[in-house]
């Protein structure tokens, strides 16, 4: 079995996000790069299952949609396990652009994961879109994998409790947290052999973008938070009443 | 000239922060009120292959330079001293010293468990009477034909307890003063070792200190690490790449100490704004962060030297001279940034501070360092 991860290159999560002059730009200057947190996890449980006894995995690909300067998230990737990585080697536009790009390499898998969302532009579209053009099942908010003699077994959390599916291969699974508990820390050995594994960059295909950025508004600003001393509930409500205007 | 880290080097410092700030920070307070060895951790910290980082791949180690150590030991450092101490003792003073002088059959034999962390090893230098001046070895190692008869007793020795492997340094030919001392790698288990009680310390209470007593304890003489009486060389030249590890650790505490302020000045009020746009304390924290960056320049300058070669005594002995000065300095200012919150254990910076006094002592005092560096000077 071969299982393909999809691995989005992000902003790390304590960024302060900055846009440029005309506001339809994300700034990237001195932002530091991760693998999006989902993606992350969803590697994570595809290493356990790689490495659970009598697995039939061979072998674990990773792929991005990114320029050469996120080829170090590719290989933290590397690091961590993944066999090989797959890099097409142009800008991630759009959710439908990103998933016509990855189709052209994710061909050929028996088991594709992908995060639910990218922790950066939180379109979550990709996965859904990619299952589509390469014409294989998806299943979406999966929160649990096993492989049982060969079989597939997805949990998903769903409105009230969860769902258990019984699935065949091949399948693009679209996870969320709760795949696998936390992400793992590269050992030493993993980050030194990173570079000697395979990473294939393939150029990208004409594709159309579907969507563009028309102006990105930073949130307001947190108004100041007003402390009422225990012994004052009435000016609390009063507060409340009258200037949060929630009662 | 190149201050950029590779991206090796970053991710290994990365995965060092993740560990640190991840795992240890999780029970750092309770190991040090229980002066408790985080026997689990260094578990992991093998595993991850942090017990034996610049050890060739084919013994079992991670093959990281200098730089990437020095790194490493900073973030764990940040977090947890003791944890790190542990790191360091077996990285610097018993696996360099193995791999760099050990015979093949010794590094097959001792430097692959200890290098992959499978066990853990120790180095027995200091005695009761014999601390700084290291020449003055008590403890006998008696010329036995085909092994040495080894009696006297070992001071202040970091992971006395949860060590399998010992690196002695003892005199066979008290006559021949330092030239007649040996470098012997002893198991612990061996008849007629014994420890004494664990030292009750003022930091760094997770990491074992206990003292270790031989009583006509028989080492094989192929235990031997080099020739004859090269014993003092072998432990000098340890103790100098031991220098940049334990330098790096006084950076961690440091910086460590400087990011808790950083972060509680941000939040603290007094006088109605934040302490952070007091310049009293705006000050101090620039202060803190150029000595941080200073001490930890001399610590990457060392571990490049060694990287590439080329002598590095005297650098490694100014990194841990000015970062272990620095570091009772800065984690002294943090405690006052804190005021009565930094002075009870919840805010971590006065236990940064009881560590920060260890790098001052162990491993060669800051006055050692000045002798190392001041005889260069002057020669």
């Amino acid at each position: 079995m071969k299982i393909l991860v999809l691995i989005g290159n992000v902003p790390d999560t304590t960024t302060k996000v900055k846009f440029n002059a005309d506001k339809t730009a994300f700034d990237t200057n001195g932002v530091q790069w991760i693998i999006n947190p989902w993606d992350e996890l969803a590697l994570t449980r595809a290493l356990e299952l790689k490495e659970a006894a009598g697995s039939t995995i061979e072998s674990i690909f990773v792929a991005n949609v990114g320029r050469s300067e996120t080829e170090g998230t590719l290989r933290k990737a590397l690091a961590v396990g993944a066999d090989e990585a797959i890099r097409v080697d142009t800008d991630p536009k759009d959710a439908f652009y990103v998933a016509s790009q990855l189709a052209q390499v994710a061909k050929g898998f028996d088991l594709i994961f992908a995060g639910i969302e990218a922790s950066d532009y939180n379109g979550a579209a990709v996965g859904g879109m990619l299952a589509e053009l390469l014409g294989i099942q998806s299943v979406s908010a999966v929160s649990g994998i096993q492989i049982e003699s060969g079989n597939l077994k997805i949990s998903r959390e769903i409105d009230g409790g969860s769902q258990t599916l019984a699935m065949n291969l091949p399948l693009l699974a679209i996870v969320q947290k709760g795949i696998a508990k936390e992400p793992r820390i590269p050992a030493m050995r993993g980050i030194m052999m990173a570079r000697s594994k395979k990473l294939t960059v393939v150029a990208p295909m004409e594709v159309e973008t579907l969507t563009s950025i028309v102006t990105f508004e930073s949130p307001a600003p947190k108004a100041a938070c007003k402390m009422v001393a225990e012994d004052q509930a009435r000016e609390l409500i009063r507060l409340l009443h009258e200037e949060a205007k929630v009662l | 000239m190149n201050f950029e880290y590779s991206e090796e080097q970053l991710m290994i410092q990365q995965a060092a922060r993740d560990y640190a700030q991840r795992e240890l920070i999780k029970d750092v307070l309770e190991r040090d009120a229980r002066s408790e060895f985080p026997a689990e951790h260094i578990k992991n910290l093998a595993s991850l292959g942090f017990m034996g980082m610049m050890v060739d791949p084919k013994y079992d180690g991670s093959g990281l330079d200098a730089i990437s150590y020095v790194l490493a030991i900073e973030e764990l450092s940040k977090i947890d001293a003791s944890a790190s101490v542990i790191v360091s003792v077996n990285n610097s003073l018993v696996c360099f010293g193995l791999e760099k002088f050990g015979t093949e059959e010794q590094k097959q034999k001792y430097l692959r468990p200890l290098a992959s962390g499978k066990k853990i090893g120790a180095f027995l230098l200091s005695e009761p009477e014999a601390g700084s001046d290291a020449t003055s070895q008590r403890t006998l190692a008696e010329d036995k034909g085909d092994y040495y008869l080894v009696n006297g007793t070992k001071n202040w020795i970091t992971n006395a307890n949860s060590a399998s492997t010992y690196i002695l340094i003892a005199q066979t030919d008290p006559d021949k003063k330092h030239k007649g001392i040996n470098a012997l790698i002893v198991d612990k288990n061996s008849p007629g070792i014994s420890l004494g009680p664990h030292e009750d310390k003022m930091g760094m209470r997770s990491s074992d200190t206990h003292s270790v007593m031989f009583t006509d304890v028989k080492v094989p003489k192929s235990n031997r690490i080099g020739e004859d009486g090269f014993g003092f060389k072998f432990a000098m030249q340890v103790l100098e790449a031991g220098r940049i590890g334990i330098a790096s650790q006084a950076v961690g505490l440091a910086s460590g100490a400087l990011e808790r302020s950083i972060a509680y000045s941000k939040e603290r009020k007094a006088f109605g704004t934040v302490i952070a746009n007091h310049q009293s304390v705006a000050f101090k924290l620039a202060e803190m962060a150029v000595k941080v960056e200073n001490a930890r320049n001399l610590c990457l300058k060392a571990a490049w030297l060694k990287d590439n070669h080329q002598p590095y005594g005297i650098a490694s002995a100014m990194a841990k001279q000015y970062a272990a000065d620095i570091a009772m300095e800065v984690t002294t200012e943090a405690v006052q940034i804190h005021g009565g919150y930094g002075y009870v254990k919840e805010y971590h910076v006065e236990r940064l501070m009881r560590e920060a006094k260890l790098t001052q002592i162990y491993e060669g005092t800051s006055e050692i360092q000045k002798i190392v560096i001041s005889r260069d000077l002057l020669k």
